[in-house]
């Protein structure tokens, strides 16, 4: 296990070394959005901006103006909806290179509840034109995405989870990554089930466990939401009898969204299903009994498998 | 420009044109033949909706041809209703939502200290425009991190959309409430260019903070029929008041010219 927040803070650390321009701000949650570490390393590149993200956003955008890349950090809830006006002007519609970075995301979050919990972030930055939409599955992944935003140009938005996670790649697994691709973790022939985020590893979990079953699953993990790695997802329909994504987010507009949407356009009569979180907002609780209830556990993943096949 | 669009703002488009005047033809370094320039002083208008203001100020310093100001606001033409940074030359920051610019500005004026530039930051901000939160969080942050390379303009014209700015959400004393987040305040009369260049100068040798400008103006300044009239918000002239304008306009251009 390793968590993907410390795999954040770490990296930009070693990024600030490598690059000059890297500036860092947060909206007083460092402590927990880690980027704290480059606060220490770092203390005249990064901004502390108190409690007001709007002005985060806004000032990430001119400072980025100035040839800077800077990652704004804040929790999920706070680095979206609350800002959304601010990523739509200032990052988006100006092309604006700059970084949004967001831990906390999903209902894993746990205990602070629905107000914390942010199951709409990825719908929210994926309709916006020019954003990039990332959301990696663990502490390895998270760290070459990160290296990957600083040197890629453009905006973008990445959120990872509060928890720790399992470490699902090694270093030199990923050192072809690319933004705009997903990755084949396991190969199966009779279901794909394309994943993101914190859902990767459930799904891996769900793969091994349908396998004693007699099931063979493809898992994907589709850390790049956008631009969607289209072909890859036409791949799994043709190569595959059914899809299932899951996300730790909203069913709507999300990965499975995305993933619908390239099936639909493309005529797949492949049987296809979304996880996620139903049309609803969720509650406190730990992280498991949330999944359990909210039907994002491997039981569930596995569960509904079968029945796609049946 | 606002005729033939048949749409945009004229009430503040004029209240700030000698503030932009002043800046752009007699204050700022800049050079529109190489308006990516890194140490240029950048200037963000917060309240996009003066874009035409902005866009003749452009053009005529000749950051593009001034025959582009007659297709604002048309279709496959470059001048967008509201200032995009990403094709008009010139243009630092893509506004129009207001309360962003100012936040815009500080990033500037960050990047500016941290580079150990010289380059200064200016920001015009509407008076109706500072019932937005974020120009608070702004303000206390300009002044937080003592950017004393930022000078912010106020078009003080007193009118917003829904009236005057005193009923629809009081912002009196807006000198107090500058000066208690932290900043140099100067108040000048927004439409005498002396007095602008001077307030500028000012602010320029501060130290330690940001400067405001308060500049009093009159919404509609300069067209009898529009000045503190809150129906030329966003509402362009009709044929009969553009000749009336333009009339107007030709009467002062004769009287300067004269002088001269």
């Amino acid at each position: 296990m390793a968590n993907p927040r410390d795999a954040y803070g770490e990296t930009l650390v070693e990024l600030g070394g490598k690059y000059r321009d890297i500036v860092v701000l947060d909206a007083d949650l460092s402590k927990s959005t880690k980027t704290i570490l480059f606060a220490q390393k770092y203390p005249e590149r990064f901004f502390e901006m108190g409690i007001a993200e709007a002005n985060m956003i806004s000032t990430a955008a001119g400072l980025a103006s100035c040839g800077k890349i800077p990652f704004a950090s804040s929790f999920a809830v706070f680095a979206t909806g609350r800002v959304y006006d601010q990523i739509r002007i200032d990052v988006a519609y100006s092309r604006a290179n700059v970084k949004i970075f967001a831990t906390h995301g999903g209902i894993s979050v746990g205990k602070d509840g629905a107000s914390h919990q942010m199951i709409e972030d990825l719908t929210l930055m994926r309709v916006l034109p020019n954003m990039t939409v990332l959301a990696p599955s663990d502490a390895t992944q998270t760290r070459r995405l990160v290296e990957l935003m600083a040197t890629t140009e453009g905006p973008m938005y990445a959120r990872i989870g509060r928890a720790n996670a399992s470490v699902l790649y090694k270093k030199e697994d990923l050192k072809d990554l690319k933004i705009g691709k997903g990755l084949v973790i396991k190969d199966g022939s009779d279901v794909s089930i394309i994943a993101c985020g914190t859902m990767v590893d459930q799904a891996v979990d769900a793969q091994e466990k349908l396998l004693k079953d007699g099931v063979s699953v493809r898992v994907v993990d589709m850390y790049t939401i956008k631009p969607l790695d289209e072909k890859l997802v036409i791949k799994c329909a043709r190569e595959t009898n059914a899809i299932l994504t899951v996300e730790e987010h909203s069913v709507i507009g999300g990965l499975g969204g995305a993933v619908s949407e390239v099936l639909a356009e493309n005529g797949s009569s492949t049987k296809f299903k979304r996880m996620g979180v139903q049309d609803t907002f969720c509650e406190s609780g730990e992280p498991e009994e949330l999944f359990e209830k909210y039907g994002l556990s491997t039981s569930h993943i596995v569960k509904t498998v079968k029945k796609l096949i049946k | 420009m606002l005729y033939r669009a048949k749409s945009g703002h004229p009430g503040g488009s004029l209240s700030a044109v000698e503030a932009i005047v002043a800046l752009y033809f007699h204050h700022m370094k800049h050079n529109p033949k190489n308006p990516k320039d890194p140490n240029r002083d950048r200037f963000v208008l917060s309240k996009g909706h003066a874009a035409p203001t902005l866009y003749a100020a452009l053009a005529e310093c000749g950051y593009f041809d001034v025959k582009e100001l007659l297709h604002l606001r048309q279709i496959n033409c470059m001048l967008q209703g509201h200032p995009v940074c990403t094709n008009i030359p010139g243009v630092e920051a893509s506004t129009g939502s207001l309360g962003h610019g100012l936040s815009f500005a500080n990033g500037i004026a960050l990047a500016g200290k941290l580079d150990k530039k010289d380059y200064r930051v200016y920001v015009m901000v509407g008076d109706g425009e500072t019932d937005e939160g974020q120009i608070w969080e702004a303000a206390a942050t300009a002044s937080h991190y003592k950017l004393e390379n930022l000078t912010a303009l106020i078009d003080r014209n007193f009118l917003q959309i829904d009236g005057n700015t005193e009923e629809v959400l009081r912002l009196e004393s807006v000198r107090d409430r500058w000066n208690s987040f932290g900043w140099y305040v100067l108040e000048v009369d927004g439409h005498d260019i002396e007095e602008i260049i001077d307030a500028l100068l000012t602010a320029s040798e501060q130290k330690n903070q940001p400067t405001m400008i308060i500049l009093n103006t009159v919404k509609g300044k300069g067209i009898s029929f529009m000045e503190n009239n809150i129906d030329f918000h966003g509402v362009p002239p009709n044929e009969m008041e553009y000749k009336l304008a333009m009339k107007e306009l030709d009467t002062v251009q004769k009287t300067l010219e004269a002088a001269l």
